[in-house]
């Protein structure tokens, strides 16, 4: 496994996210070890690897949802690991969990005011990205269907006005058709919003497609970083990163 | 797809909603003989209600829901018979505020923690509220209990009588000032909140809602609606006794509510209802084996009706629903 330097993407554009030398888990036991790297304001990374190399604890700890047991992550220039995991949102980190989570005894209408902070986002503009919600707005949480669950997922993060979104798989186990559409959605939050994304995805083309930069993890350390797009021309790389890594 | 309660859903009056208030008055003119019970129900429904504003709508399942009943009881209980003061709203305020400081110190605590332990502080609370009132006898007349419990006219005009009209009637407002806070709160923003919280507690605090926060602030309004109807027992019986405190009356309220329903607002208004009134023909039938009644109707509606009551007439309604 090669030795990785702190790595900052995106030179000149302040960091909106920094890790440096973390060390979290679940109670005493460690998944990630000195992670280290930088995300620049409105840059999008993947973050890619088998299951079980640490991907989602990355995301759950940048969210504060793990045992933080050493270094230091900084958001928008704010040390934030001490935090409660509600003012890292209140600070503007969105997170869209794989397991969707959306309350089933709340309406979709409801799943996303509950989340609603001023700023950008509102419930008319979260429908204007997933019109298919719009017409579900009055169902509950637990009758609509597994993609609808997931625009829902990315609308009440995005309500909480974020500046920097963590998705972790959120195309995973859908349609192709829901795919096409969530990529659509998802290009749209990067490129037209300007919103900062780490993307976690099994799939590793279409993570690398939508992103600028991306990293590898195995047992939880970074093994490569790199820009997506020199990973996507690069297959055999990419095959033995993952698949060694 | 419309749904009964939350944020996003028609916070609008239905028709059906009335009725508890229609039979309420309609018993008032139509049973003034059962006017005590009458009001010992709608004191027990006020009860429920911050029992389910808790339970049902923000999943803080307590067994010591009576530390603040019985707080409010003998707040109002001491005013009136040891301080001299009659009124029945300062009674009411003094005790409310009494009952909120309790679930304010106690909630700061209790809801830090989960599951077993929660349910084990917010029991350990009553038993010591229950173990104080025991032993300040000068204040509280121990277990024999604080007579002497004097209530001037309500606003000056309005005295208790030995028919139990004013009681009723000043309890059920009271029960429609409660029903209102809480049929506001549940159909807030606020509300919505504490589903949320109840669902999923972990998905509530990344999305930025101060968990902890919200649910200080529902118990501590709880505690005061539990108060206030302890301090009704004390004005419509003028006595108080341990009885208001501990194990029991914190079991029993929890039993009402499942008989009625949780999280179902109405619930709390059938469970105190069907309850007392089994309570009270069947003490008068069978008085040495009452509870054995109570018992069965409970476990009838564990196995056969997990909503309650009001959970099998949804199901009819839902059912007929589906046929037409």
């Amino acid at each position: 496994m090669p030795a990785c330097k702190a790595f900052t993407w995106g030179k000149g554009v302040p960091d909106a996210l920094k890790l440096s030398g973390v060390r979290a888990g679940y109670g005493a036991t460690v998944v990630l070890e000195d992670v280290d790297f930088s995300l620049a304001e409105q840059g999008s990374l993947a973050v890619l690897g088998r299951n079980g190399v640490g991907k989602t604890t990355l995301l759950a700890t940048i969210m504060g949802l793990t045992t933080f047991q050493a270094g230091r992550i900084e958001y928008a220039g704010k040390t934030i690991e001490r935090l409660e995991v509600h003012e890292r949102a209140r600070l503007g980190i969105g997170y869209v969990p794989q397991t969707r989570d959306i309350f089933p005894s709340l309406s979709v209408e409801e799943n996303l005011l509950v989340a609603a902070r001023p700023g950008r986002w509102s419930r008319d503009r979260v429908f204007d990205l997933f019109p298919r919600l719009a017409e579900r707005r009055s169902h509950m949480g637990n009758q609509i269907s597994g993609g609808e669950q997931q625009m829902l997922s990315i609308g009440r993060a995005l309500m909480g006005d974020p500046a920097l979104l963590l998705l972790d798989e959120p195309l995973e186990g859908l349609a192709p058709i829901i795919v096409d559409s969530l990529l659509a959605a998802i290009q749209r939050l990067t490129q037209v919003e300007s919103l900062t994304v780490v993307l976690v995805e099994q799939s590793a083309r279409l993570a690398l497609e939508m992103t600028q930069e991306a990293l590898v993890l195995n047992r939880g350390r970074i093994t490569h970083r790199g820009a997506s797009s020199e990973l996507l021309a690069d297959p055999k790389l990419l095959s033995s990163l993952i698949v060694s890594g | 797809m419309k749904h009964p309660v939350g944020y996003g859903a028609d916070a609008r009056l239905r028709w059906t909603e009335w009725l508890p208030w229609v039979v309420a008055v309609a018993v008032f003119f139509l049973l003034p003989e059962y006017l005590s019970l009458g009001a010992r129900v709608l004191t027990y429904i006020l009860f429920a209600l911050s029992l389910d504003l808790v339970l049902g709508y923000a999943g803080i399942v307590t067994l010591g829901h009576a530390a603040f009943f019985g707080t409010g009881a003998y707040v109002a209980g001491i005013l009136a018979a040891k301080l001299g003061v009659t009124d029945p709203v300062i009674q009411l305020l003094a005790s409310a505020a009494a009952a909120a400081l309790l679930g304010l110190a106690t909630g700061a605590v209790i809801l830090r923690t989960h599951g077993l332990a929660q349910l084990m502080l917010t029991l350990a609370v009553a038993a010591v509220c229950l173990e104080i009132a025991n032993k300040a006898t000068a204040l509280t007349g121990g277990a024999d209990g604080l007579s002497g419990v004097s209530v001037a006219a309500i606003f000056g005009q309005f005295k208790f009588d030995m028919y139990g009209r004013t009681a009723y009637l000043w309890c059920l407002l009271l029960v429609f000032t409660g029903w209102w806070l809480v049929r506001r709160v549940i159909y807030s923003p606020f509300g919505a909140t504490l589903t949320g919280i109840r669902e999923n507690s972990v998905r509530m605090h990344s999305i930025g809602a101060p968990v902890y926060q919200r649910l200080l602030t529902v118990y501590t309004l709880s505690a005061a609606m539990a108060g206030t109807a302890g301090a009704l027992l004390t004005q419509t019986n003028q006595f108080v006794g341990l009885n208001v405190l501990g194990f029991e009356p914190s079991g029993e309220i929890l039993v009402m509510l499942i008989l009625g329903g949780v999280g179902r607002l109405y619930g709390a208004f059938v469970g105190p209802l069907l309850f007392l009134i089994a309570q009270d023909y069947l003490a008068r039938q069978f008085p040495e084996y009452w509870y054995f009644g109570i018992g069965l109707i409970l476990v009838l509606v564990v196995l056969f009706a997990r909503g309650g009551i009001l959970g099998i007439s949804d199901a009819i309604i839902a059912r007929m629903g589906r046929k037409s």
